[in-house]
């Protein structure tokens, strides 16, 4: 369905941001895309959805395919008009505006208004939260409630591709796993794919289909979730996720301040 | 008589300030959607006035079908400008932008004075000389259509921002231009059409004022200046903190005009809405209805 290859990326002229980085989402698939903090991540899919244009950044090389189209730095609208809607890093809601003027907003390409009023329903099926305070300002949502509202006003444009950007940042722990799981609802539900891009890798993989990692800007790796889980170095290095635990790192971490510094001893 | 002396000061300042609050919502939309100042909107009042007179004047158009070929001519104005000098600079800072509105100000300027002279031109009497009178008060008649006309363009653009989807376009474009971007709104079109609704509302302030006057000349661009104090009081990006601003403005410099200015011998009426202004914002620094940010606690 997407395809990236070999991507190259620019900021300001010169700093090199993505070296040349390839992947693939396919139909109706969750892929994850993971990698430490300025790795690259979020540059890709803005790469993808092309909001890079609006931050200096500029494709040198390399092709986006969607559908066998080339939208490689395509206007951000006319992206969005293809079926492809990238949810923004940090739940960027339009908080002086109501929810409904928030989904509405996410609905702006649209044409057919039937479709507009049903998706609309289904949204605040979806997340009944939302329906509570349709009439609220956006700004005074909580932070749950405003990352449901990011994601509903990206269904409303009725995408076949979500880019998602760190759905789970600054939540809390419970908060995320409803997050996944209606991120999952919506792949099985609506057929949408999706392309998710994560720092929390352990609940990302615990949903992807496939994943990538991203390091310094290139692939360092790719493969199923459970080939990445397998593997303990990928864990440790990649992913942050510690073999042993919490308990044992922090065992660890004592041990070697202990022989670091003898006087403690005493 | 002390009593209709008030109520004409009154008049006056509503008829006024309803005006400065028709080109402050110009000038709002515009800083709302691109974060710049539109210096040059006293001259896009001008040139609604001057485009306004001459087809009335030169090819005895009737003044209906002038203010409508005005109107469209100003939407045109805004969309040429903002194509040929403001999107260019798209992404550069908002002191560049903000100089270029200048530079066109004296563009703008100089033309006129090119086409139409320096010499003030009277405006045709398109509304019956003889006023009405409410109660005791004679108010001439140009000044209930002013009023009128103001309060229903500001109903139509509330309207226009609250339920249609340009207007929620340009709002959600206010609120986050990336955010924005990310739905698929065109920014470029949300600009193009701000400048647009900027130029033709100006236009008609333009036309409301020369209509008032009497006559058109280039002091009509002092307006421009003057809705600095009026947009900066109502708070920079509040439509009905402009409206506020501007009907404020409008009393509190005829109400000081009419009362102090004989008794200090003049000056007070130019001076007052600065006065004002400086007195407002050290009690509330983002104006009178501008917003402080949401922040939930």
């Amino acid at each position: 369905m997407l395809k990236v290859e070999n991507i190259q990326v620019v900021y300001g002229d010169s700093m090199l941001v993505l070296k040349g980085p390839s992947l693939e989402v396919p139909e109706e698939g969750i892929v994850a895309l993971l990698g430490a903090n300025g790795a690259g991540k979020s540059t890709l899919i803005k790469a993808i959805s092309g909001l890079l244009a609006s931050e200096q950044g500029k494709i040198i090389s390399g092709t986006v395919l969607f559908r066998g189209d080339n939208i490689t730095g395509m206007a951000a609208d006319d992206v969005v008009r293809r079926g492809i809607f990238h949810v923004i890093e940090g739940r960027r809601v339009f908080q002086e505006l109501t929810v409904e003027e928030n989904l509405a907003a996410g609905g702006y390409t649209r044409k057919d208004r039937a479709g507009f009023r049903s998706d609309l329903e289904f949204i605040y099926d979806f997340f009944p939260r939302l329906a509570e305070r349709r009439r609220q300002s956006a700004g005074y949502l909580s932070g749950g409630e405003q990352q449901m509202l990011a994601i509903g006003r990206g269904l409303m444009a009725r995408p076949q591709l979500l880019l998602l950007d760190e759905p789970s940042l600054g939540l809390a722990p419970l908060l995320v796993q409803e997050i996944f799981s209606l991120i999952r609802r919506i792949n099985t539900e609506r057929k949408t794919a999706i392309l998710l891009v994560e720092q929390n890798a352990a609940i990302a993989l615990s949903i992807a289909d496939h994943a990538y990692v991203l390091e310094n800007g290139a692939i360092a790796m790719s493969g199923k979730p459970e080939e990445l889980n397998a593997s303990g170095e990928v864990r440790e290095f990649y992913l942050g996720i510690s073999e042993h635990g919490e308990r044992r790192g922090y065992k660890a971490m004592k041990e070697e301040m202990r022989s670091a510094f003898p006087a403690h001893r005493a | 008589m002390d009593f209709t002396f008030l109520m004409q000061l009154l008049i006056n300042g509503l008829v006024v300030g309803s005006i400065y609050a028709l080109v402050a919502t110009g000038f709002v939309i515009i800083f709302k959607s691109s974060s710049a100042l539109n210096l040059a909107q006293g001259e896009f009042l001008m040139v609604g006035a001057y485009i306004c007179l001459y087809l009335v004047l030169q090819h005895k158009v009737p003044f209906i079908a002038a203010f409508v070929i005005t109107m469209l001519f100003s939407a045109l104005l805004g969309i040429v400008i903002e194509r040929t000098t403001l999107r260019p600079l798209l992404g550069s800072p908002v002191i560049s932008v903000i100089m270029a509105t200048l530079g066109l100000a004296s563009v703008l300027r100089a033309l006129l004075q090119i086409f139409f002279g320096v010499d003030t031109i009277p405006f045709p009497e398109i509304f019956p000389p003889e006023p009405v009178h409410i109660g005791p008060v004679p108010v001439s008649i140009g000044y209930l259509y002013s009023l009128c006309c103001v309060a229903v363009l500001l109903t139509a653009l509330t309207a226009f921002f609250k339920y249609t989807k340009s207007g929620l376009a340009m709002r959600a474009t206010a609120s986050s231009r990336q955010t924005a971007l990310s739905m698929g709104i065109s920014v470029k079109k949300v600009f193009a059409m701000s400048w647009c609704i900027a130029a033709m509302v100006s236009a008609i302030g333009g036309i409301l004022l020369g209509a008032i006057r009497g006559g058109v000349d280039m002091s009509l661009a002092n307006m421009g200046l003057k809705v600095l104090p009026v947009v900066i009081l109502g708070g920079m990006d509040s439509i009905a903190g402009a409206v506020l601003g501007g009907l404020i403005i409008g009393l509190l410099e005829n109400l000081c005009g009419g009362y102090l200015d004989p008794l200090v011998g003049g000056g007070v009426k130019e001076v007052v809405p600065y006065i004002a202004l400086v007195l407002i914002l050290m009690v509330r620094p983002s104006g009178l209805l501008g917003s402080r940010r949401i922040e939930r606690m």
